[in-house]
């Protein structure tokens, strides 16, 4: 696929920097004129509209923090003095908070897109396991930043959630302690989430840097899930893709504008305008929408090591997912049974997230018992399964025999109304 | 370090040669090489403790306060919740149809048959009388802390007549005892003892 690439500077400093450091060439074959696929649909902007999020979330963020106190006494009312009387401190808050909910909306919808498409087959493993890592650092992240406002959701989502470690035998108890810095969460809790908080978003940017190399390595997957065989199956990243992704971005960004100005607090709770009391826990305590799959799994096992496993287990699955799914056809286009199996795993996510959100008790915690089976039996025995006994559909040659086919189809049918 | 292949380069009349020796033995440069390595690794280790332990809980919240309580305002049927160390103890009075309750269920039949009362054995059953001071059976102190991911659990409700923990549904009895729920251990008892007939110390 390279080899296409050529860069000629024109300006003689742009030239002796390039010599030097060339980035310039870098960004030329990288960027402008990598090869991509001429296939790829919307579902692939996802990626771009990540990065975007991840920038806007560090930007808003370090406007904050000069006007934020980690200190349990100070927090909750430097939000309130930033939501009031710091310039424009409301919209930057409400962009910053609404941006971690817009970023895993991207996320989930990056990573459905991978399991439907089988972009985590061979050759792309690696860039499969660090986008399950950034999963993992972008929770830690979220978790960690709900907590600095000191309200009641904050306090107690901390403490359940840093009380999952005390389901480790023996050691457990100490875990917590030391995670806590005290006996109970606390200001020494308050200040080292806020510098981790603080931390990292950066080494986010870190592994997303080689997610992005990993990626061009072998280069994009694409809706057909074939190889790019020759340069007449692709199209350069520029202005293509940066023009699809744009127009993408701009969609997306729209709906959350929507969010940020008119509903900045419904993804929110209410309950964390109460500042938070370590004697009385809330009549019902919720984490924020987008753990809600996981803290339904957490709750549906009647056991506490178990339930905490289990939880962890259902992201750390994704690792083994290119060893579990038996079947060489990338693309659920392809596969007929695996596509219904992808739409009902898709289903089940969004059941677990209802079921997280409701009491756990009589017909809901049966449910989430059923649900939590279900998307364990997804992976562990359908997914393989289905790989050795499904018969796929005829795969295109190529990329551009699949677009040309799909285009003298549609020409086909408007033909016959002229 | 007993079979260690170790190729040497000799240099002879300005041409270049090399051969490789095995050596059955260690040789005195071995030595170096793997002492060298392990005086790195210790002291790199030691070093990054400071940096774990400085997680752990400080002098001020390591200097525990003890902390006094008078029961005597409490009537029967009355619970108050003292902060201790940052977390909530339950103190009720418990009225004699609780206690009754508590007695009547078999030990061996609780989900968790300990009593985690710092005053008596780790393996002292988790019998009525394990979970208060004997003579003071209608005075329950316990931390108000759920077992399972320390929410705190409201009291006198759940199906069981104790308490009831609103984040995931663990139940316990009127002895503090978990019998239903995600919950593992019984209610723990914190370390405290009888100051006066209705004054505690607690820590």
């Amino acid at each position: 696929m390279s080899g296409e690439s050529t860069f000629e500077p024109k300006n003689g400093a742009v030239e002796w920097l390039d010599r030097r450091l060339p980035v310039f060439s870098l960004l030329k074959r990288q960027v402008v004129d990598f090869p991509t696929p001429k296939n790829l649909n919307y579902w692939w902007t996802f990626g771009g509209i990540l990065t975007v999020f991840l920038a806007l979330q560090i930007v808003t963020g370090i406007v904050l923090v000069m006007h934020y106190t980690p200190n349990t006494a100070l927090a909750f009312n430097s939000i309130e003095f930033i939501m009031r009387e710091v310039n424009y401190g409301w919209l930057i808050r409400y962009m910053h908070a609404n941006g971690a909910s817009f970023f895993f909306i991207a996320v989930y919808i990056h990573i459905f897109r991978g399991l439907y498409y089988g972009s985590y087959k061979a050759p792309r493993e690696v860039l499969w396991i660090l986008g399950v890592m950034i999963l993992l650092v972008m929770m830690a992240t979220a978790f960690m930043g709900y907590v600095l406002p000191w309200g009641q959701m904050s306090f107690w989502g901390a403490k359940v959630i840093t009380n999952l470690f005390s389901a480790i035998p023996f050691i457990g108890e100490r875990i917590v302690t030391w995670l806590w810095g005290g006996f109970s969460v606390d200001n020494p809790t308050l200040q080292r989430f806020f510098s981790l908080h603080y931390l990292l978003p950066f080494v986010l940017v870190g592994i997303v840097m080689l997610h992005i190399w990993a990626l061009h390595v072998p280069g994009n997957n694409n809706p057909t899930g074939v190889d790019v065989q020759s340069s007449s199956d692709t199209i350069p990243f520029h202005p293509y893709y940066t023009v699809k992704d744009a127009f993408a971005l701009v969609c997306f960004l729209s709906v959350y504008a929507l969010f940020v100005f008119y509903k900045p607090n419904y993804l929110g709770h209410s309950i964390n305008y109460e500042v938070a009391n370590p004697l009385q826990t809330p009549s019902e305590i919720v984490p924020e929408w987008y753990f809600l799959p996981f803290y339904a799994i957490l709750r549906s096992i009647p056991n506490k090591l178990l339930g905490v496993l289990a939880m962890f287990g259902s992201i750390l699955i994704l690792v083994f997912l290119p060893w579990l799914d038996t079947s060489k056809v990338r693309s659920a286009s392809y596969r007929p049974i695996y596509r219904q199996l992808f739409w009902i795993f898709v289903l089940d996510c969004l059941l677990l997230g209802i079921v997280g959100s409701r009491p756990p008790a009589g017909l809901w915690l049966l449910i989430g018992r059923v649900a939590t089976s279900w998307y364990f039996l997804h992976f562990i025995i359908l997914v393989p399964l289905v790989g050795l006994m499904e018969r796929p559909k005829p795969l295109p040659v190529s990329i551009r025999e699949a677009v040309l086919t799909k285009e003298l189809r549609a020409e086909a049918q408007i033909q016959p109304g002229e | 370090m007993n079979r260690v292949a170790v190729f040497m380069i000799g240099l002879t009349g300005g041409n270049a040669s090399m051969m490789a020796v095995e050596v059955k033995e260690p040789t005195r440069r071995d030595f170096l090489y793997v002492a060298t390595g392990a005086f790195a690794t210790i002291g790199a280790a030691t070093a990054l403790w400071p940096f774990i332990d400085q997680m752990n809980p400080d002098a001020s919240v390591r200097a525990v306060s003890a902390l006094e309580v008078d029961l005597a305002p409490l009537e029967e049927g009355q619970s108050i919740t003292v902060n201790w160390r940052g977390n909530p103890v339950f103190v009720r009075y418990r009225t004699v149809q609780e206690i009754k309750e508590a007695n009547a269920v078999a030990v061996d039949t609780l989900r968790d048959p300990y009593a985690h009362n710092p005053a008596l054995p780790e393996d002292a059953p988790a019998s009525d009388v394990n979970r208060v001071v004997a003579g003071k059976e209608q005075y329950l102190v316990q931390m108000g802390i759920c077992t399972h991911l320390g929410c705190v659990p409201i009291g006198e409700s759940g199906d069981f007549g104790g308490w009831y923990c609103p984040c995931h549904g663990s139940q316990y009895d009127t002895a503090g005892r978990i019998r239903e729920g995600p919950a593992p251990e019984n209610l723990h008892i914190p370390p405290y003892k009888y100051i006066g007939d209705t004054k505690i110390r607690i820590g």
